[in-house]
Parts: structure tokens; C-alpha cells; sequence
């Protein structure tokens, strides 16, 4: 296996507000490896963005308060580094694509400007080598007419075109990692589909490692190699992309897929939800932050914070239900039908008996 | 078969200059029966929005007739019928952060409407509606004297589903409700939803964008594109049958929560074909109707 280029340990991120320290990050792990996507899912609040913003010493100082942990990305912690010389890692080493394409790109500035100026910035060359290379980044993520392109501005392009715009942006210094905060919550699904198809591309040719936050399962199962399931403020499960959809521990991963409709599923039955709403991160519940909304909560859950348990190699999970005195509690019937009804199918198409691990 | 709820005959919505009209829906016909989801798809800026607020008569129309259990919605009305109709037929907003006045407490948003059709006879009488309006919806009756912006989104959203069911409207239009909500609050509206049909007899026209939600929410489903309506047919149908190309290449992106098949997903893309003026609905199975001329029905029904 190759060097991690990027390692996560015991990230910790407060934020002090009038109402008291909010704990948005609580203690996050996590590595990746060079060519490889990792996608961190949650709901509003868990903390993914913040993860994700801190990767890129984003948060603002106050409020903001990196409280403990490591971000060793290419060998080199980042959390000690000054401004002037994160300035040199945002853009060139690791940039960003953001959720909206509208607001991410400069309205009075001409898209071929807002491209070559993270080019002439971080590259040692002439305007007109930018310029070429510019339009060729444009022709990369797929806008016709690029010489054309260049010389417009941003509200003369499309939603989707802008957001090709941005990845071209993000692209344009050859970053080892690429950080796409939902880069397609806000896309019909038929661009969306185009802008994921895009990405993975970009990942083949350069070997870009991504990180992909989104709360979109199916964009999920579609880009990543690797998963994280982010829950007040900690990943409460980590595994391949297999093991997480297709043999979940946690049970808030089980309420995440329980609560998708599936496409065959009778419509006459309600959907599974979780109940409640996410803890208050100013005093995040003792025990396990689930164990209010968890059906399968033991009384442990209420007292102390369950460890990582190992599952498997690369799959890990944070809960009790792991411990070998915890009761055997299988996954709900209405998700344990939904993998089996996948696997099925796949069984079906490729004529195996099993695939299951 | 079901009554007739709503019946839509060649809605046109015009925006702008009448001699290079935005034509935001043009020309759609189709009814939606009493008791059922009709399920609206499309992607943005496809009408299925403007469609929505026409019925309703946020806008005045370019052209053509809304019945609405048989009387025309956009004809002239005196004050008073208009309030009638009011109470028939409600909304439900995209955005529960905008949607609600931040103001005003959950209890006068969702009591403004009792209070503007006069249906209450006391204070204790209308306490108590705006009281068993909250808990209908899965929220408190502590709630009430709370302001907008000490909810959640999903509790945002109920609230502005108890404002719709106010005034104990038989018809809901509802424009991307759970868009704006996270997938575990989704579920949970989409739910109430559901459980407020049964318990209230509503009928509903849902506009999404997300198609797995509106296959499972939804009776029936129509597809729309560039301002028409392209496909519309039993829910089952549409998913396991499309015929209209647009439909299938919308159909082909929706990502599933399933790795496997997600590795193997080959999307169709869609290229638009002008028709000609014989264009019009065909009936490929029961009750399932695709827009197209005679010849590229049959293409299509064959490809």
C-alpha cells in the first residue's frame, strides 16, 4: 500500500460563541492515500465541513480555536503553519471546490482571469503559457468553445458550467488533493451526474487524491473508494465503500440508509427515520452522542463513550453493539432487505453465489 | 375512478416582452384526481415551479383554464370568493428559513390564516386549533410562543406545513419541500406527509427534483422539459417503463446508494429533437401518456 498523503489525528475544533464553546470537531482520524476518494457523509452540523475546512486552515481565529491534533499532509503538520505559508499550500498542494457555483466565483472578474491568476501565482511562468494552459484546463472539464469561454463572465455561464468553471479553478496549480464540499447539492441530478463523471476522470489522468463531503448517499456509492460517517462532531464509521454500504455497524449508518427510498420499495409503508434531532455541541451528551436517538441504545451508551471497535481490516465503528458482551442486535430488516435485494441483483449479473464478506 | 380535483387545460405562462416571450410553461394539460400525489419532475428552470404557482394564481396566466372542482381559478372574483378558494388550496414552500416571517411567533404564523378568514369564535377556540395544528405536525404546543429562528429545518418545515393545513384546505401544492433538509429530516416530513393525507383526505402536487423521493411519495408522475410536460403515467410506470427519452436519461443519472451498480452505470444523455406540430399525447400503456408525433412515439416505444 502507498504512503498516506494525508493524515488526520485527534483533530479537535471549538468554536467560542456567546452561547458557550461549541466542540464542532470532537477527536476526528482519519488518512488517505494518493489516487483515492474519501467521502465524508453526515447531516447539517456533524461537523464535516468544519473537518474539511480545517484541512485547509480555514476556520477563522477567533472564533474559531484549533484545540488539539495533527494534519500531517506530505509528511509536514499544517496546523503550526503561518498564513503567509499556508498560502503557498491553499491552491498549489490542496484547493477546494465549493457547494455554490453562483457565489464561488467572482461576478466582475473574466472566468479566464479568475483561472490564470492561481496559475501565475503558483507557477513560475509567462502570462501567455498561462493563458494556454488556461484554456486547455477549460477544454479538461469540458466547456465547448474554450478561447471563447475565457474572455466571458461568470453569469454568462450555466450552473453546471460555472461548477466546471470552479473544478478548472481548483485544478489549475495540479493540487495532490482535491477538497469538494457538496460540489453537487446544488446541480440537477443530469449535471450532477456529468460533474461526477468529470471528477473521476480528472482523479484517473492525475492521480488527485479527493476528499468529497456530501449528504447524498447514492453520490456516495458513485465516487468513493473510502467512507466516513460523520455524527456530532466525530466519524462514528469508517470503512471501504463496500463495507459501508453493504455491511453497516453503526447504527446511525443503518438509520442513514433505512431513510433513502429505494426505487423498488413499496411505497405503502413509511419510511425509517431517526428520531430527534442532532445534540447540542455547546454540551455534547455524556456516553455516546447517538444513544437519544439510537433504538438500539444500551445502558452503557449513556454512561461512557464507546471506543473505535475493528471490524475488519479498513473497517471500523464506533459503538457498543461491537463489544463482545453487548447483545447480538442484527441490522433492521427493512436495510438488511434493501442490501440483500442489491447484492441480489449483482449475484443476478454476474452469476456468483456470494459476495458478501 | 376518482373525481376530478383539478383539471388543467393548455396552461401558458409568459414572462417578459410579448415579442420575445420567456415561455416558462407552454401549453400543458392534465388533471389530477382527488385523494392522489401527483408527483412533478424536472430539472430547473424546466416550468414545473412556474406550473405550481399558476395554479395557485401567484401569477396571472398568458393563456388557457385551471378547474378547480369545476370552477375556473383564474376567472374574476369578487373578495369573498376568492377567500373561498383560498381555504381550498395551499402551499407549502421550498425554503423553511425563508419562508416564515422572523417576527412573528410559530403561534401567529400559523394562526394569521384563521385570523384573516375569521374561523375561530374566541381566544381559547383559537389557542386550541393553532395547539392541535402543532402536534398534527410532530411539534409541541410549547412551541407556539417561539420565533422562526429557534427551529430547526425540519421543524421549520412543519411549521410551514401546519400553516398549509390552517385553513383545512382539500388541495396542497407543495414546491420542493424537503430539498433544503437533511436525508435522516427528509424521511421525517415526507412521512407526516403522508400520514396528513390519510388523517385530512389531502391531495397533493409535489415538485421535486429528487426523483427517488417523488417515485416514493408520489401516485403519479409527470415529467416535464423546457416547459412542457414530456411523459406522465402511474409512478411504476414512469420508473420501470419510460418511453420518452428525456425521462430515461433522467432516470439513467440518479445516483443509488448502491457501490456495485453505481461502478457499472452508464448514463444516457439526452439530445433534444425538435417535433413537428402534429406533436401530441400518445397512450403507450394504461393510463400512461407520452408527447411526441405519431412516428417518434413509435421510436422511441421500440428503442
Amino acid at each position: 500500500m502507498s504512503e498516506p498523503i494525508l493524515q488526520v489525528k485527534d483533530l479537535r475544533i471549538n468554536f467560542k460563541t456567546f452561547a458557550g464553546v461549541v466542540q464542532a470537531v470532537r477527536g476526528v482520524n482519519f488518512e488517505l492515500n494518493a489516487g483515492e476518494t474519501l467521502a465524508i457523509v453526515g447531516e447539517s452540523g456533524s461537523g464535516k465541513s468544519v473537518t474539511s475546512n480545517a484541512l485547509m486552515k480555514l476556520i477563522p481565529e477567533p472564533p474559531g480555536i484549533y484545540e488539539s491534533g495533527e494534519i500531517i499532509f506530505n509528511g509536514r503538520d499544517l496546523i503550526p503553519l503561518s498564513d503567509k505559508e499556508m498560502s503557498k499550500v491553499r491552491g498549489n498542494d490542496i484547493s477546494m471546490i465549493f457547494q455554490d457555483p453562483m457565489t464561488s466565483l467572482n461576478p466582475t472578474m473574466r472566468v479566464g482571469r479568475q483561472i490564470t491568476e492561481v496559475i501565475l501565482k503558483h507557477k513560475n511562468i509567462s502570462k501567455s503559457d498561462a493563458k494556454k494552459r488556461a484554456i486547455k484546463l477549460l477544454d479538461q472539464v469540458g466547456i465547448p468553445m474554450p478561447e471563447k469561454r475565457y474572455k466571458q463572465f461568470p453569469h454568462e455561464f450555466s450552473g453546471g458550467m460555472r461548477q466546471r468553471v470552479v473544478i478548472a479553478i481548483a485544478l489549475a496549480a495540479e493540487p495532490k488533493l482535491l477538497i469538494a464540499d457538496e460540489p453537487t447539492t446544488a446541480l440537477d441530478v443530469t449535471i450532477q451526474a456529468q460533474i461526477l463523471e468529470l471528477m473521476k476522470e480528472i482523479q484517473k489522468t492525475s492521480n488527485t487524491s479527493i476528499i468529497f463531503i456530501t449528504h447524498d448517499l447514492g453520490v456516495v456509492a458513485n465516487v468513493a473508494h473510502r467512507v466516513a460517517v460523520m455524527y456530532a462532531g466525530q466519524i462514528v464509521e469508517y470503512g471501504t465503500v463496500n463495507e459501508i454500504f453493504y455491511n453497516p455497524k453503526h447504527p446511525y449508518t443503518w438509520g442513514l440508509l433505512g431513510s433513502m427510498p429505494d426505487i423498488d420499495s413499496n411505497s405503502d409503508e413509511l419510511l425509517r427515520t431517526i428520531p430527534g434531532s442532532p445534540p447540542d455541541l455547546t454540551n455534547p451528551p455524556k456516553g455516546d452522542a447517538f444513544a437519544a436517538r439510537n433504538e438500539f441504545a444500551l445502558a452503557i451508551d449513556y454512561e461512557k463513550e464507546p471506543p473505535m471497535f475493528q471490524v475488519s481490516e479498513t473497517h471500523f465503528a464506533k459503538t457498543w453493539l461491537l463489544h463482545p458482551d453487548a447483545p447480538k442486535i442484527p441490522i433492521p430488516e427493512a436495510v438488511a432487505k434493501r442490501i440483500e435485494g442489491y447484492l441480489g441483483k449483482e449475484n443476478v449479473l454476474n452469476g456468483e453465489k456470494t459476495i458478501r464478506n | 375512478m376518482a373525481k376530478k380535483l383539478l383539471e388543467i387545460k393548455n396552461l401558458t405562462q409568459y414572462f417578459g416582452s410579448s415579442k420575445e416571450p420567456v415561455k416558462a410553461v407552454d401549453g400543458i394539460s392534465f388533471d389530477i384526481y382527488e385523494g392522489e400525489t401527483l408527483g412533478l419532475v424536472g430539472e430547473s428552470g424546466c416550468g414545473k415551479s412556474t406550473t405550481g404557482r399558476s395554479i395557485i394564481r401567484l401569477y396571472d396566466i398568458t393563456d388557457g383554464q385551471i378547474i378547480f372542482n369545476g370552477k375556473d381559478v383564474h376567472s374574476s372574483k369578487s373578495a369573498n370568493e376568492m377567500k373561498q378558494f383560498n381555504r381550498q388550496m395551499q402551499m407549502i414552500f421550498q425554503d423553511p428559513y425563508a419562508s416564515l416571517n422572523p417576527r412573528m411567533k410559530a403561534g401567529e404564523i400559523i394562526s394569521e390564516g384563521f385570523d384573516i378568514h375569521g374561523l375561530y369564535k374566541n381566544k381559547k377556540e383559537r389557542r386550541e386549533k393553532v395547539e392541535s395544528l402543532l402536534e398534527a405536525v410532530g411539534l409541541n404546543r410549547e412551541h407556539a410562543n417561539r420565533y422562526a429562528h429557534e427551529f430547526s429545518g425540519g421543524q421549520r418545515q412543519r411549521i410551514g406545513i401546519a400553516r398549509a393545513l390552517s385553513l383545512n384546505p382539500s388541495f396542497i401544492i407543495a414546491d420542493e419541500p424537503i430539498s433544503a433538509l437533511d436525508v435522516s429530516i427528509q424521511a421525517q416530513v415526507v412521512n407526516l406527509l403522508k400520514q396528513l393525507q390519510k388523517e385530512f383526505n389531502l391531495t397533493y402536487l409535489f415538485i421535486a427534483h429528487d426523483l427517488s423521493m417523488v417515485k416514493y411519495i408520489s401516485d403519479r408522475i409527470a415529467v416535464m422539459y423546457r416547459g412542457k410536460i414530456v411523459e406522465i403515467g402511474l409512478a411504476d410506470d414512469i420508473y420501470h417503463s419510460p418511453v420518452h427519452p428525456y425521462t430515461k436519461s433522467l432516470l439513467s443519472a440518479i445516483p443509488l446508494p448502491d457501490p456495485l451498480s453505481e461502478s457499472k452505470r452508464t448514463r444516457i444523455s439526452y439530445v433534444h429533437e425538435d417535433l413537428d406540430e402534429s406533436a401530441s399525447f400518445y397512450e403507450v400503456a394504461d393510463k400512461h401518456f407520452v408527447y411526441g408525433t405519431a412516428a417518434s412515439v413509435k421510436k422511441w416505444q421500440n428503442a
